[in-house]
């Protein structure tokens, strides 16, 4: 277990121009979950492997524990790692897989058996240890890849999208299982994944990456309240956040005609866009103040919500509505808007004007 | 969206017939081109089993009707033959260790590294190949002359493992591209050495495949005579004697003599045979 110090980390790929991370510096303290989440090509598994070592920094330093290992070899920085792939030895039974961290480290083979069995027990693999990985289904694959990864007293574990190659349900499933396991061991953890839903529900912290940097870096549910930026706040969430035009003028916020009352401590004045969460609208039977008039264009019955699609003047807008609403496409809707979720953005830079401490 | 019952349409069996007539054709297409391969190997192994006054019938029966050892056991003990059997197995195991010694590397560097000039070293790689062997040997034979190692199998060796290497290189780098990376790179995460991770994780991952390699090195080493013979005097390898001695033999010798030189290669392609499966198992996977 350690702490993760990057600084000014760089990476540019022999043969490319552009910069795959491009000063990144981040903090991960001891027995932390860090996701690290972004659209594919943000430089999410670059980062991951330069901390494993797999690829090297272009400049920048990493530092695991307070030991600077940039470029020392893989194999001697004590990480644990588990892959998109599973990436378990077909060639050996799972005992052989999960044992082959330990036999690396040399250890007698009475505490192998003893590590193995537990990791085997803990990831309910213990029927299956004498079979090969050819024999089991993938999720099971997976779940020795895990306890490979965590049998060992590694520094770091490191996860590149380890539930992405499963099913839906097993992925939802396994992913409880997981937070529950890395809780238990207290592991500093790395977790890469292109799914927001995972990374808000796995993570200490969030790390949303785009385009080789750090857009944004917090907790999951500052990340989802108060987006940085345009982009976190339509990467994250599902449906992402509704983006409008507005006017602001005298605390009143305009949005294509109608009024609406503006978050308190706007620094400026003039065009503004504004971002609204999908659940932060309501449809309601009455006008009155903070709402607007909407054509429902899509009905998308959930279960749990009935997602609208409506269209206010120019814009689109996602709705989530009680699954009792009745409404069909082509119907006029009432919508009201809670004022203390309205986010603002620069129409220009798509930086947020205000933050979740400011307001 | 009912579930009532309802007058079925009437099924149209015009292309089930169709379809059971073609996969016949093909199973009689598949017949007749094994027939082609397995019938000569089939009437020359009959020809060495029949007496020499067998041999002399006409026409042929289909069956060892003149069924005799005396041809095969004369042809087995006669000078030269036992030797050239030893000689040709010592080369062909020679050359499949040689060759996979230098060509496993070569293989993995092409299937792992990007390096500068890795499309013309490829290319360059079938040069040997592009040289007829008889202007390979003559020279050849003077270095080896001079370097006293000429009329010894380890000349053949040699200019055998040179001429599988292309073939070895190309075939070793496809079975290391079969090889998943990130199973390597676990191996280095959980501790092993650049060179660890090989031994440990890609070589037995990739030894079906190489043993798919070896058999063409192995096959080609054992039917290569033209340069074999060159190269040696008195050590020759079998079908190098073959050549040599039986050109001028009674017709029932010379089946003999090709029956011998057919099982070895057939009974280690036969060996071999599962592991090739399973490499393009393993490049399916």
């Amino acid at each position: 277990m350690a702490e993760i110090q990057i600084n000014n980390l760089v990476k540019v790929y022999p043969g490319g121009s552009e910069r795959a991370n491009d000063d990144v510096s981040m903090h991960i303290d001891d027995g932390e979950f860090m996701v690290l989440l972004g659209p594919s090509g943000c430089g999410k598994t670059t980062l991951l492997r330069q901390i494993a070592g797999l690829e090297l920094p272009t400049s920048g330093s990493i530092a695991i524990g307070g030991r600077d290992v940039t470029y020392m070899p893989v194999h001697q920085r004590n990480l644990s790692m588990v892959f998109q792939s599973y990436a378990v030895f077909p060639h050996r039974r799972v005992r052989q897989n999960i044992a082959f961290p330990l036999k690396m480290k040399k250890l007698p083979a009475s505490d192998i058996d003893k590590k193995v069995a537990w990791a085997a027990e803990l990831l309910q693999l213990t029927p299956y240890l004498d079979r090969f990985p050819a024999q089991l289904s993938g999720g099971q694959r997976q779940r020795v890849a895990v306890a490979r990864a965590i049998v060992l007293d590694a520094d770091v574990l490191l996860m590149d999208e380890p539930l992405s190659n499963l099913d839906a349900l097993l992925r939802l499933s396994f992913r409880s299982e997981l937070k529950r396991i890395v809780e238990q061991i207290g592991t500093t953890t790395v977790y890469v994944t292109h799914d927001q839903s995972e990374a808000l529900s796995l993570g200490d912290t969030v790390a949303v990456m785009r385009s080789g940097k750090v857009s944004q870096m917090g907790g999951p549910l500052d990340i989802y309240d108060w987006p940085a930026d345009t982009f976190v706040g339509s990467f994250i969430g599902s449906p992402p956040m509704n983006f409008l035009d507005g006017i602001l003028q005298d605390g009143l916020l305009d949005i294509d005609g109608h009024r609406f009352t503006a978050p308190a401590n706007a620094p400026r004045s003039g065009k503004v866009r504004v971002g609204i969460r999908a659940e932060a609208v309501g449809v309601v039977d009455d006008e009155g103040p903070n709402t607007l008039t909407a054509t429902v264009q899509v009905v998308e019955p959930l279960g749990a919500s009935i997602l609208l699609t409506v269209e206010v003047g120019v814009h689109q807008l996602k709705v989530q509505a009680e699954p009792t609403a009745k409404t069909r496409t082509g119907d006029t809707v009432i919508l009201r808007i809670s004022d203390s979720a309205i986010r603002l953005f620069d129409p220009e830079t798509g930086l947020a004007w205000l933050t979740g401490d400011s307001a | 969206m009912t579930t009532g019952t309802r007058t079925p349409v009437p099924v149209d069996l015009a292309p089930l017939r169709s379809y059971r007539r073609r996969r016949g054709l093909l199973q009689v297409a598949c017949v007749i081109i094994s027939a082609f391969m397995a019938v000569p190997i089939y009437l020359i192994a009959v020809a060495a089993f029949s007496t020499r006054a067998g041999l002399n019938q006409f026409p042929q029966p289909f069956y060892p009707a003149n069924f005799g050892t005396e041809t095969m056991s004369t042809f087995l003990s006669s000078t030269g033959i036992t030797a050239g059997f030893i000689n040709s197995m010592t080369v062909g195991i020679g050359t499949l260790l040689l060759s996979s010694l230098v060509g496993a590397p070569a293989g993995y560097a092409i299937a792992r590294y990007m390096f500068r000039g890795k499309d013309s070293y490829q290319l360059f790689l079938l040069f040997t190949r592009a040289l007829p062997i008889v202007v390979l040997s003559v020279p050849l034979a003077r270095v080896f002359l001079a370097a006293q190692i000429y009329d010894r199998p380890v000349a053949v060796i040699l200019l055998h493992s040179a001429l599988a290497l292309p073939t070895t290189i190309l075939i070793t780098s496809s079975v290391f591209l079969a090889v998943p990376v990130d199973a390597e790179e676990a191996a280095r995460i959980f501790g092993c050495t650049p060179v660890g991770a090989f031994m440990r994780v890609v070589l037995p991952l990739a030894l079906p495949g190489m043993a798919a390699a070896s058999i063409f090195t192995f096959v080609m080493s054992w039917n290569e005579v033209l340069g074999a013979t060159i190269l040696t005097f008195s050590q020759r390898t079998l079908p190098a004697q073959v050549l040599s001695s039986l050109a001028d033999s009674p017709l029932a010798y010379r089946f003999a003599g090709g029956l011998v030189l057919v099982i070895p290669a057939l009974i280690f392609i036969a060996i071999m045979r599962k592991y090739l499966l399973n490499m393009w198992g393993t490049t399916i996977r």
